[in-house]
């Protein structure tokens, strides 16, 4: 579904990823961990297609296509979805009305007629039951005002919404009490199938304990540098990053 | 009388004034007149301001005296003119004026005439002599303002609105100035007065609108005196030409409690000027002021607006947004005056901006004199690109750079439109921002 071959990000001249090589499967769950400034977020919003990235070398290919050609919403359409790390305030735009307008946009682009206003309310109280998210949350200015745990779960709204293929989760624990976690980790355990994969990028070990992997790359200074079975995370979590660090020095 | 050629504005006006006196016959005697001729000369002293000018600093009159109008031009409009115009139906007073013409044939008055008097300025001169000299003239000041003083010295057609106290009157009213410049450069001068008495309540909106390509030019002056008690919401709407320059003074007097609720809207226009002054005469009075502007191409817009706090315990609030595009300009200029009788005052002023050019041009200048010492006030302006994190959250989630910087946008003006109180007026202009953005 996804192959990462050599990526090579940077911001400015400061280079971030240094050859990211990854393939994630349908059905898989990758969990991608590292220490704080490893280029754990850099890689969710390299996929995800954040401009203030220059990709200066490597392929991305989803389901055969470069994504790194596409523009953000193209990437969306196709399938990919990212869930913020901080999800942005827009003042005047409701969840309602600005997730109508990306499903329609995204159903044109994939040549589906537009949902109807019954069947997109419809379809929104189904998915709203998911996360135990409120009608009256969704009905005002998106994420303005919203606490942490509101924000993170409207981000597992969406992704319930728009079904994507490939859902990237960029550290959707951070802020969250143990009840968010666990509800923000039910929606996305309700959404994985055969059909589906999931990147879940986190610091901690801890949401991998509601979101189990299939899975664990550790990534620092811009390359994975250990991959493993989900075991690897309860090693990261007993013993730190320090250990990996060091291995990677010796070499 | 003078047959030199007059090869500018000011000489052009002044030799009108003169020639319009002598058809006047024993009206040039009126007590009306004699303001008229006071105005004129202080027309003739004050001359056009330039840029020297501190008040007109960004606004450059100079395009404007060069050009060649035709003063309340005649027109053959007819409705299928007006239709192409796409008002709004408002279920309401509509007063048509062409040029600075009344069109009786197009307009309707529906409040009974006990709820509201609504006089062409025309008729008010012959019907109501003292409620004019009770009023005319008295709050727009033309002693500093050149375009005022023009406005007033050839005050001849306009509307009256009288409210009655404690009356209050559901219908709103709508008073469409239409420039006519499908022929020849076309240029009116009119003349507003809304006075709403004692505890009585009005809706008024006028609008602005241009037919043809030639060049238009405005300038309006509207005196508004809400009394005690007293509540008026009025809406000031623009969309002209590229072509259309508008000079408009927009006079307000409030007496005690009174409430007085506004919203600027100016989608399109060439070069434009308003000025809203707000006086509270009055403690406990309330001020509202809503703009927004949305210039595009080489259109010039400028607000300034003046809130004059001369009593304790009022209150006024102000927010005016603005959308530039390509090589527009827009100036901001609030000014709030707290006097020192004026204790407990509360002011705010806020003016957001976001360029989505780099040609465009934001000035702003807030200007607070406060000389009472218990007041709470508060201003603050922001100019900047839109918000780029917003942008790409909505792209990620499926929705193209156009489409989604056009709904960044349309949420921000949403933020004055929704302060719009006349639903059909506000949904025509939400249709219309979003045609504009969608350009």
């Amino acid at each position: 579904m996804l192959t990462i071959s050599n990526l090579q990000a940077s911001i400015g001249s400061k280079e971030i990823l240094k050859g990211i090589n990854l393939e994630v499967k349908p059905g898989e769950v990758h969990a991608i961990m590292g220490p704080n400034g490893s280029g754990k977020s850099t890689l969710a919003s390299v996929l995800a297609g954040r401009e203030d990235y220059d990709v200066t070398g490597g392929s991305v290919l989803f389901e055969g296509k470069d994504l790194l050609e596409m523009a953000p919403e193209n990437r969306a359409a196709e399938g990919i979805f990212l869930a913020f790390q901080y999800p942005v305030e827009i003042p005047g735009v409701s969840t309602t009305n600005f997730l109508k307008t990306a499903m329609n946009e995204i159903r044109k682009y994939r040549g589906q007629d537009p949902l109807d206003a019954v069947q997109f309310l419809k379809l929104m109280k189904e998915k709203m039951k998911l996360v135990n998210i409120d009608q009256s949350l969704l009905s005002r200015s998106l994420n303005e005002g919203f606490s942490g745990g509101e924000k993170k779960r409207n981000e597992i709204f969406q992704m319930a919404m728009l079904e994507p293929k490939l859902a990237i989760l960029d550290e959707t624990d951070s802020g969250l009490d143990i009840d968010a976690l666990r509800i923000v980790a039910e929606g996305v355990n309700q959404l994985r199938s055969p059909e589906r994969a999931t990147i879940v990028v986190t610091h901690y070990q801890r949401l991998l304990d509601y979101i189990v992997p299939d899975y664990v790359h550790v990534l620092y200074k811009g390359r994975i540098v250990k991959s493993g079975p989900k075991e690897l995370a309860f090693e990261l979590e007993e013993k730190g990053y320090d250990w990996i660090k060091a291995e990677v020095e010796t070499v | 009388m003078n047959n030199q050629p007059h090869n500018d504005l000011k000489s052009r006006l002044l030799a009108d004034f003169r020639t319009s006196e002598e058809r006047m016959n024993g009206a040039s005697k009126s007590a009306l007149h004699q303001i008229r001729r006071e105005a004129l000369n202080q027309f003739d002293r004050l001359g056009f301001p330039t840029v020297k000018h501190e008040e007109w600093k960004y606004t450059n009159v100079n395009s404007l005296i060069k050009e060649v109008f035709e003063f309340n031009a005649p027109s053959a409009i007819t409705l299928e003119d007006l239709a192409q115009l796409e008002s709004s139906q408002l279920n309401g007073n509509v007063l048509y004026f062409v040029n600075g013409q009344y069109q009786p044939q197009l307009s309707k008055i529906v409040s009974p005439a006990d709820q509201l008097s609504i006089t062409t300025l025309a008729e008010a001169v012959k019907n109501t002599p003292d409620l004019l000299n009770q009023y005319f003239a008295k709050y727009a000041d033309f002693q500093d303002n050149a375009f005022t003083a023009l406005n007033t010295a050839f005050a001849s057609e306009g509307v009256v609105i009288h409210v009655p106290a404690h009356t209050t009157v559901e219908a709103p009213t709508i008073l469409r100035f239409i420039s006519d410049a499908r022929q020849m450069n076309v240029a009116s001068q009119p003349r507003n007065l809304f006075i709403v008495d004692q505890n009585a309540e009005v809706k008024v909106a006028e609008s602005f609108r241009t037919l043809g390509d030639q060049a238009s030019f405005t300038n309006v002056v509207t005196e508004i005196v809400v009394a005690e008690d007293a509540r008026m919401e009025y809406y000031k709407i623009q969309n002209e030409s590229d072509m259309a320059y508008h000079i408009g003074t927009t006079q307000v007097y409030q007496q005690d409690r009174s409430h007085f609720y506004s919203a600027t809207v100016t989608l399109d226009g060439g070069f434009i000027r308003n000025n809203l002054n707000i006086a509270l005469d009055g403690s406990n009075c309330e001020a509202h002021m809503y703009g927004l502007y949305f210039p595009n191409g080489r259109q010039h817009i400028d607000n300034h607006t003046l809130v004059d706090h001369r009593k304790p315990n009022s209150h006024s609030n102000e927010l005016y947004k603005g959308i530039l595009e390509d090589r527009s300009t827009g100036v901001f200029n609030g000014k709030i005056f707290v006097r020192q009788d004026a204790q407990k005052t509360n002011a705010y002023q806020s003016c957001k901006n976001v360029v989505l050019s780099n040609d465009a041009t934001m000035n702003t200048k807030p200007q607070l004199e406060i000389f009472a010492d218990d007041v709470k006030c508060s201003h603050g302006t922001t100019t900047g690109k839109l918000n780029e994190e917003a942008l790409f959250y909505l792209q990620s989630r499926g929705i193209p750079k156009t489409e989604a910087q056009s709904l960044l946008m349309f949420a921000f003006a949403e933020d004055v439109i929704k302060k719009i109180k006349i639903d059909p007026l506000r949904e025509q202009l939400e249709r219309r921002i979003q045609a504009k953005l969608a350009r």
